[in-house]
């Protein structure tokens, strides 16, 4: 394999690591706050979805990522609605939520644009366009650093470099901010934050919010930057990959981004078949590949690298004790 | 409501005439047709330790929670310093100048003393000035009122006594006035406790106002300056501390007399029928929690296992319950019991004549959501006695459980209701009508009277006496040092896995036996009341 395959599958590893990245980000807020969002794929597909319909229908792939985050926040807002105001089952309702977009988005699409369920083809405006950064051109004859920096880092749509940047924010959120010590607060031990005086149910509307948010991102780079228009289905797991990663992750940001970087070159990988066959000596199942990210985290949740502890609070709806 | 003190109780720290610091008028709350809190009225003077004592159900934590901003009282004022006050939210009370320390603390485990303090409390959306600022204050606070903790700590890391130090803190950080404290001492040792009690004196001494709230008359004698008494979401009684006597207090909570003093003849202990000899257990995170512990319980004695949770007698209630495994030799009426887990559990445990009320009666003792003739099966159900062939005998169980609630005294004693919705006191009167009906040679009791109401703490340990008076040893587990003194025939003393020493309760006091609890042997006292 020489050098500059390497970098097109590092290059194709950054764009199909940046909708799980934003997905586990958003999986991370949800979660911190106690919530736990099984969702994700729902929230992406919708988003997929209407971005692709609103940027076809208005040829603006502005408007179309805005109507998308607008969906996926919907969406948000239901599950919120069902597990902390009605303080419902959160996995079961996440896996509603999964069932309702899969059937619903195939459904309005047909009625809306009678193609088989799928949207038309984006073309020019109606799509997130690759961004050259400065001075691109200018270094690529660098040896090494060169082809780096212009084919590797320069060339990906705007939402690539969002959820790259996502990464430090979300961080810094975190741990450098007071909404981000209530809302790991809130995650961990609910009757704190309530005792202290901070609403639990608004902070874990808000954490929702922000995976709404995420998620709407991920899906409109699914449909408006990954690929040119809607088709069934195209989120294809990738919101449980990202429940996968944000695990792997142990509920951190930066080895979230380590994490959905490694599954995105296992995707890459099984995208060049090429290059695996050359890579390992033996005949290499592209399946495997494809499994590989839920065989590691069934290796990291069985305990073997370090321990993964969940947000003690996660998954129970909170009710005042007395 | 009889007030026997009068409202004249002004502590000699404040001024005259100064207003209550908290005044309640005629507060009501029903839950359903539960009428949890009736007509409340109090009056707690500023710079005093008032104590609230009362039955459980008799409608402090409710009445506190309307305090906390918890609940909405359906009816009544709230007057602090004189002032009217709404008190929808915490946030309410917090700003009303109110700091509550609950029972279960508040607090976020993996967080750092120093979080958890600041938490709700921000400066700013920024974390770092309200942290700097927020160490400054701790320091100074920490040094006024003796209450040392080191701001990094996690949460996780450190004892109880420290965690509620932390509680505490978070109020004073919040400029508390009034600190509400919901049974304070549960969790620590009687070193700690007289550690937070002059912390509390303290506190008052500053002009706080402090409310404990407890059951433990004791206590109540120990630290407050006028006590009020509830019974059944009433306020039956205010009275200063220094007019009234114990068994008053017991009487105004219960209605009637009640026996605070264990009643019960000198034991004559027979054959060993069970010996322990070198138990070790080693937990899941390679700590060693039984360091090699030898005892022995004859016939008609009952031994009582001293110690702060946590130490090890957890680990020996279960290894001998066949919950967990061990290394060691543990002998039953001579026949050695396999502690491997290989060959036995708590089924074969049972059929060797051991009988097992567990520490945690919500987790161990009972299926909270199963009705209770369901409950009076487990453990047994089994027995050929419940069984028809393949089916169980459903019918002749619920008889069954209908005399076992009756001769144990359990309230109401319908056995089609779930275990989840009896008083704590009568759940354990379930699982030890359980247990002791089925005569066995050994009892094994954790925390017998747990959350248990002073009336039914009564019958449970008439019941254990009547027991042992039958002649069947008695393996009693409590953090309660009043309980183990008053009930055991000899007392065994558990620090960090092993046994410190052995007592006769007639040749040692709490003050001998907290310096074992705490792990400090006194060495010309050592053994010499090894049986």
């Amino acid at each position: 394999m020489d050098f500059s395959t390497l970098i097109q599958i590092l290059d194709s590893t950054l764009r199909l690591a940046t909708p799980l990245l934003l997905a586990c980000l958003a999986g991370l807020f949800s979660e911190r706050s106690g919530i736990f969002d099984i969702g994700l794929e729902a929230k992406m597909l919708v988003a997929a979805f209407f971005s692709a319909a609103f940027a076809y229908s208005t040829g603006s792939v502005w408007i179309g990522l805005l109507a998308g985050i607008a969906a996926s926040m919907v969406f948000a807002l239901i599950h919120g609605v069902a597990s902390i105001t009605f303080r419902g089952n959160q996995l079961i309702s996440g896996v509603a939520l999964n069932f309702l977009a899969s059937g619903m988005t195939v459904l309005v699409a047909q009625s809306w644009f009678q193609q088989g369920g799928r949207t038309p083809s984006l073309i020019g405006g109606a799509r997130f366009e690759p961004i050259t950064l400065p001075f691109a051109d200018a270094v690529r004859d660098v040896p090494f650093l060169g082809p780096l920096y212009s084919d590797l880092l320069s060339g990906h749509s705007i939402l690539v470099y969002v959820a790259l940047l996502a990464v430090p924010a979300t961080w810094w959120v975190l741990y450098r901010t007071r909404f981000g010590l209530r809302l790991r607060a809130v995650g961990e031990n609910p009757a704190a934050v309530d005792t202290a005086g901070v609403s639990v149910i608004g902070l874990r509307f808000a954490a929702i919010g922000i995976a709404g948010l995420l998620c709407g991102i991920a899906g409109a780079y699914l449909a408006t930057g990954l690929q040119a228009g809607f088709v069934k289905d195209m989120t294809a797991g990738r919101g449980y990959i990202a429940l996968a990663a944000l695990i792997f992750a142990k509920w951190r940001p930066w080895y979230a981004l380590g994490a959905c970087l490694l599954f995105g070159l296992l995707q890459a990988l099984s995208l060049r078949t090429d290059v695996v066959d050359a890579i390992f000596p033996f005949k290499m199942p592209v399946q495997l590949l494809d499994s590989l990210p839920y065989i590691l985290t069934v290796v990291i949740l069985a305990g073997f690298v370090g321990k993964a502890i969940p947000p003690r609070a996660g998954g129970t709806p909170y009710v005042k004790e007395r | 409501m009889k007030d026997m003190a009068g409202t004249a109780d002004q502590p000699s720290g404040a001024p005259p005439n100064a207003p209550a610091a908290i005044e309640l008028r005629g507060i009501s709350k029903a839950f359903g047709p539960v009428q949890a809190n009736k007509d409340i009225t109090l009056k707690v003077a500023k710079g005093a330790i008032h104590g609230i004592i009362g039955e459980n159900g008799a409608g402090k934590s409710t009445l506190m929670s309307i305090l906390y901003g918890f609940y909405k009282a359906d009816s009544g004022e709230i007057l602090i310093n004189g002032q009217p006050t709404e008190i929808p939210d915490s946030q309410a009370a917090i700003a009303a100048g109110i700091g509550m320390v609950f029972q279960h603390f508040k607090l976020v485990e993996n967080f750092s003393v120093l979080e958890n303090v600041v938490l709700g409390a921000e400066d700013g959306a920024l974390l770092k000035p309200s942290l700097s600022k927020a160490r400054k204050q701790l320091t100074q606070i920490a040094e006024e009122y003796e209450m040392n903790v080191d701001p990094d700590a996690l949460i996780e890391d450190i004892g109880v006594g420290m965690q509620q130090r932390v509680e505490i803190l978070k109020s004073l950080y919040r400029h508390a006035d009034i600190l509400i404290l919901d049974e304070p001492t549960g969790v620590l040792t009687p070193a700690e406790a007289d550690h937070l009690f002059r912390i509390l004196r303290g506190l008052r001494d500053e002009g706080k106002t402090i409310i404990l709230i407890t059951h433990k008359l004791r206590e109540i004698m120990e630290v407050t300056d006028t006590v009020s008494v509830m019974r059944r979401g009433e306020m039956t009684a205010t009275v200063k501390t220094a007019e009234t006597s114990p068994e008053q207090l017991a009487e105004l909570m219960v209605g009637r007399k009640v026996l605070l003093r264990v009643d019960k003849k000198p034991a004559h202990p027979g054959a060993t029928v069970l010996k322990v000899e070198d138990l070790r257990v080693v937990d899941e995170d390679k700590v060693e929690r039984l360091r090699g512990i030898s005892f022995e319980v004859r016939a008609g004695e009952i031994l009582g296992i001293a110690g702060v949770a946590g130490n090890g007698q957890s680990e020996v209630l279960q290894v001998l319950g066949g919950i967990t495994t061990a290394t060691g030799s543990v002998q039953i009426n001579g026949n050695e019991i396999d502690l491997t887990g290989k060959h036995s559990d708590g089924r074969s445990r049972r059929e060797r004549g051991i009988a097992h009320v567990p520490e945690d009666r919500q987790r161990q003792g009972l299926i909270m959501d199963f009705a209770a003739w369901e409950n009076m099966a487990f453990g047994y159900q089994w027995d050929p006695d419940y069984n028809h062939g393949l089916l169980m005998d459903n019918a002749g169980l619920k008889r069954e459980t209908e005399g076992k609630m009756e001769r144990f005294d359990v309230r109401p004693p319908h056995g089609h209701l779930a275990a989840k919705n009896f008083s704590g006191g009568n759940q354990q009167k379930i699982v030890l009508a359980r247990e002791i009906e089925r005569n066995p040679d050994l009892l094994l009791v954790g925390q017998p009277t747990r959350g248990v109401d002073i009336g039914a703490i009564e019958f449970i340990h008439q019941r254990i006496i009547e027991l042992r008076d039958a002649g069947k040893a008695i393996l009693l587990v409590s953090v309660e040092l009043e309980e183990i003194m008053g009930m055991s025939d000899r007392i065994a003393v558990m620090f960090d896995g092993r046994i410190m020493g052995e007592r006769l309760p007639a040749e040692t006091n709490e003050g001998e036996l907290g310096l074992l609890m705490a792990g400090i042997t006194n060495d010309s006292g050592a053994n010499e009341g090894a049986a």
